[in-house]
């Protein structure tokens, strides 16, 4: 009933309040994909890599020696980095998590048959679980005379004649639902392997946007190719100074080779996801200035209104509506167009998601953003609108007097 | 008349200092973050090879299995096999053509001790240079006969042959590439097309140049290592030479439309004739990218970009549309100053009029602030580590845009609450008051 005059105030402003409508409706679609896409893309950087990430460091070596026996190589450019002070424990390995080179297998559970999903295939020196620092949930460890090489030069045929394997969680769970997965046989080459470990998490080396980040069987195969990368463990603080000694005594070793990308895994961590930040940030700001415009229009408008509506306060006030009935008003009649706006805004949001999920390969907007952005947005309006009602409720009573 | 009604504007913006102000903030901050993201979309869509590119194409076949994979593509994605690349060079049908790939190695510097270092350039056969109007400042590419007889030449871009020879000429000397000495013939003047259309497009499409060129059949007869990707059907012997797996680029220069078309007849021949061989089972349909389309075709533009562009347009949208509505207020407001204007004699249009300078001397002074905004976004995206960074910058044709695009959209902000109050009948509004 109270409410009745403010409606048909409004409608006496139909241009204005439907502009404002349509403002908070596109603000609320926006914000609400943006919000999800952040999300997402922060969901992605916290993943967890499974490896002790503040402990490790990384250098690549490419022999441009083919003809030498790799494997010898490998093992004297070991027992050189072990014998860095600092360094607790070094492994050599073919890719990490981050590193960006990837290599996957299908995998069936019976010989030629359909694969479940794509895993990738990581190998690596004895050493290369404890340097990692692999938890390891179930079953044992690969044991010394498992290992075989990995025979890169010959497209790694390794894989077809290895016979053990370890693998993820995620995959497990993935391959086998509700079952034990030890002892279980899969088929990532032409042979069966079986597997004996399972391992907490470890992420691909690239991460892509379905569910499979995390989908890794672990060989025991020893990296045979020239390109090869050393990964050692150290306390954080020594770092640096591991890397350093790392390519002076790998140089001083043999000349005849590329050593590339010395860095600690946190920086390689923070390579990978350096665009996602530049997107993370823009889409912040992007987000907050619509938010101020939008709060900045509604608190303009609002406080025009109060000045063009001075005389009817004084009247109201005359009348006897007291300060709280007049700025309970302005509330009002605030909430009633937010509110507009903004459940016109969750349908503009979703069919928004539509679009951008055809255009960019996005997420579906989740559930509970929408009613949460829509939340935010009254919550703003309704402190835009406070100042402006705030200065409607002091005016006198006196105002309807004069003219 | 128009001078006197700018006056008033801004006498009348004075008295409502903080509306006015907030009205050119928003125009300035919509302005200058979609002119940030156009003026980026201007130079990436640019023509790498201005006056050439329309005779230009990648064609496109299918050598894929019959039986579709789960999740594969509709359209395969450009890359040729080993003997398909080699068939329609020997072929040579167009005007010119050339089939590459990228490639990495280890390059030993000049002086003695130091360690190789990696350096990325291309494998190519003799008419890229030709087709692709790629400049030297010294000596040439290598011929035909070359390519056969796998000649052990290399043309180096201007970084590499400074960073091993200094300011000596290069031509003639000799580089190590991982084991196998070659001779340099060519060295190219600072040529880096942005994007780097000819290659793979991938997330490295702009930025970094090829450092070197040599005969991609000697690459290929001394193994040296490739760079990019590479798709497999069926497992076996040699993948490089074998005809189901791809990984080459190729490309066809072809001076007429009627020439495009006989070349896209003589791939469908090429196509059918293999079937007959039990090869590339699927339909004959062979697709001919001219180069522009090829690029837009491949997403040579990250998508990120495209969602950063949409984001800004929407913005400013959002800002438009809270400038209509303050606009609209602030005209409403001077109801009783209009009526006055009426009741003396001024027509609609007059009125109409005196608002809509008002609006331009909003959008004037919110086009300046977007501009100030435009710079300091482009400013900030040259600080990326994107590729593409160091080339946002604007032009003079983009400078003029931002002003235009300020003036239009703050004009047509400015009409429809100009219309409204101009429709503001006289007597009325004087009996309120």
């Amino acid at each position: 009933m109270s409410h009745s005059p403010m409606l048909a105030s409004l409608s006496r402003h139909k241009l204005t309040v439907g502009l404002l409508v349509l403002q908070v409706a596109f603000t609320c679609a926006i914000v609400c994909n943006v919000a999800s896409i952040v999300g997402h893309r922060l969901a992605q950087m916290n993943l967890a890599s499974g490896v002790s990430e503040n402990e490790l460091t990384m250098i690549q070596s490419i022999s441009v020696d083919e003809s030498a026996n790799q494997l010898a190589k490998h093992d004297a450019d070991l027992a050189a980095l072990r014998a860095i002070p600092g360094v607790t424990s070094v492994a050599a390995v073919d890719s990490l998590p981050f590193s960006g080179n990837n290599w996957s297998n299908g995998i069936p559970l019976v010989p030629d048959g359909p694969s479940i999903t794509s895993a990738t295939a990581y190998s690596g020196t004895p050493s290369a679980m404890h340097t990692l620092g692999l938890r390891l949930v179930a079953g044992r460890a690969f044991q010394p005379d498992e290992y075989i090489p990995l025979d890169a030069p010959h497209d790694s045929i390794g894989l077809n004649h290895v016979a053990s394997t370890i693998i993820t969680r995620a995959l497990a769970t993935k391959l086998f639902p509700g079952q034990d997965p030890l002892g279980k046989v899969i088929y990532p080459g032409e042979g069966p392997v079986r597997i004996v470990g399972v391992v907490d998490a470890l992420l691909r080396p690239t991460l892509d946007e379905s569910e499979s980040a995390g989908f890794v069987t672990l060989f025991p195969m020893l990296p045979d190719a020239t390109d090869i990368i050393y990964v050692m463990r150290s306390s954080p603080r020594d770092r640096e100074r591991v890397l350093k000694d790392a390519q002076r005594v790998l140089a001083a070793l043999d000349t005849n080779r590329v050593l590339r990308k010395p860095q600690t895994f946190s920086q390689m961590r923070d390579d990978y996801f350096r665009r996602d930040r530049t997107m993370i940030s823009l889409l912040l700001a992007a987000a907050l200035g619509l938010l101020l415009v939008t709060a900045a229009g509604i608190a303009g408008l609002a406080s025009f209104w109060v000045q063009q509506r001075q005389r009817s306060i004084g009247i109201r006030r005359a009348v006897g509506a007291t300060r709280q009935d007049i700025l309970r008003y302005f509330q009002t009649e605030n909430l009633v167009i937010m509110g507009g706006g903004v459940m016109l805004g969750i349908v503009l949001a979703y069919a928004l998601n539509v679009l951008l999920m055809d255009h960019y390969a996005l997420q579906r907007l989740p559930w509970f953003y929408a009613p949460m952005a829509a939340g935010a947005l009254c919550l703003l309006g309704q402190m835009a609108v406070l100042g402006p009602a705030l200065r409607a409720s002091t005016v006198p009573p006196v105002v309807a007097t004069r003219g | 008349m128009l001078g006197y009604y700018a006056t008033t504007a801004i006498s009348s913006l004075r008295r409502s200092k903080a509306l006015a102000a907030l009205m050119v903030l928003v125009i300035g901050l919509g302005i200058g973050a979609s002119m940030t993201m156009i003026t980026i979309f201007h130079v990436l869509s640019g023509d790498p090879l201005p006056g050439r590119s329309d005779h230009l194409y990648a064609p496109v076949i299918d050598v894929r299995p019959l039986e579709r994979e789960r999740g594969e593509s509709a359209e395969p994605n450009g890359d040729f096999t080993w003997p398909d690349a080699m068939n329609l060079l020997r072929a040579n049908r167009a005007d010119r053509q050339t089939a590459m790939s990228g490639g990495a190695v280890p390059v030993r510097p000049m002086q003695g001790g130091a360690l190789p270092f990696y350096e990325t350039g291309r494998y190519v056969t003799s008419d890229f240079f030709a087709m692709f109007d790629v400049p030297f400042a010294s000596g040439g590419g290598w011929t035909r006969d070359d390519d056969g007889n796998r000649a052990r030449v290399v043309v180096l871009n201007t970084d590499l042959a400074r960073k091993l020879f200094g300011e000596a000429s290069p031509i003639g000397k000799t580089v190590r590439l991982k084991n196998t000495d070659f001779r340099v013939i060519g060295v190219l003047a600072n040529w880096h097309p942005q994007p780097q259309f000819y290659a793979q497009i991938n997330g490295r499409a702009f930025g970094k140049p090829d450092e070197f060129f040599l005969p991609l059949q000697t690459a290929q007869g001394l193994g040296m290592d490739f760079n990019g990707r590479m798709s497999c059907w069926d497992g076996d012997g040699d993948a490089r030479t074998s005809n189901h797996c791809v990984w080459l680029q190729y490309w066809v220069q072809l001076d007429s439309t009627s020439k495009a078309a006989a070349y896209r007849q003589y791939l469908a021949d090429y196509w059918r004739d293999q079937q007959s061989h039990g090869r590339m089972r699927r339909p004959a349909q062979p697709q001919l990218y001219p180069l522009m389309s090829w690029l837009e075709h491949q997403h040579a533009i990250p998508d990120d970009l495209r969602l950063q562009l949409s984001l800004s347009l929407g913005f400013l949208g959002v800002c438009m549309l809270n400038v209509v509505g303050l606009l609209l207020a602030t005209f409403l407001r001077r109801g009783g100053e209009i009526s006055v204007r009426r009741a003396l004699g001024a027509r609609r249009w007059d009125i109409f009029l005196q608002l809509g300078v008002e609006a331009c001397v909003i959008g004037f002074a919110g086009g300046a602030l977007g501009l100030c905004i435009a710079f300091l976004g482009l400013w900030s995206v040259r600080q990326r580590p994107d590729g593409y960074a160091q080339l946002a910058q604007m032009d003079p044709s983009m400078l003029l845009g931002t002003f235009a695009l300020a003036m239009v959209a703050s004009v047509a902000a400015g009409l429809l609450p100009a219309w409204r109050a101009c429709r503001i009948p006289p007597a009325l509004q004087l009996k309120t008051q």
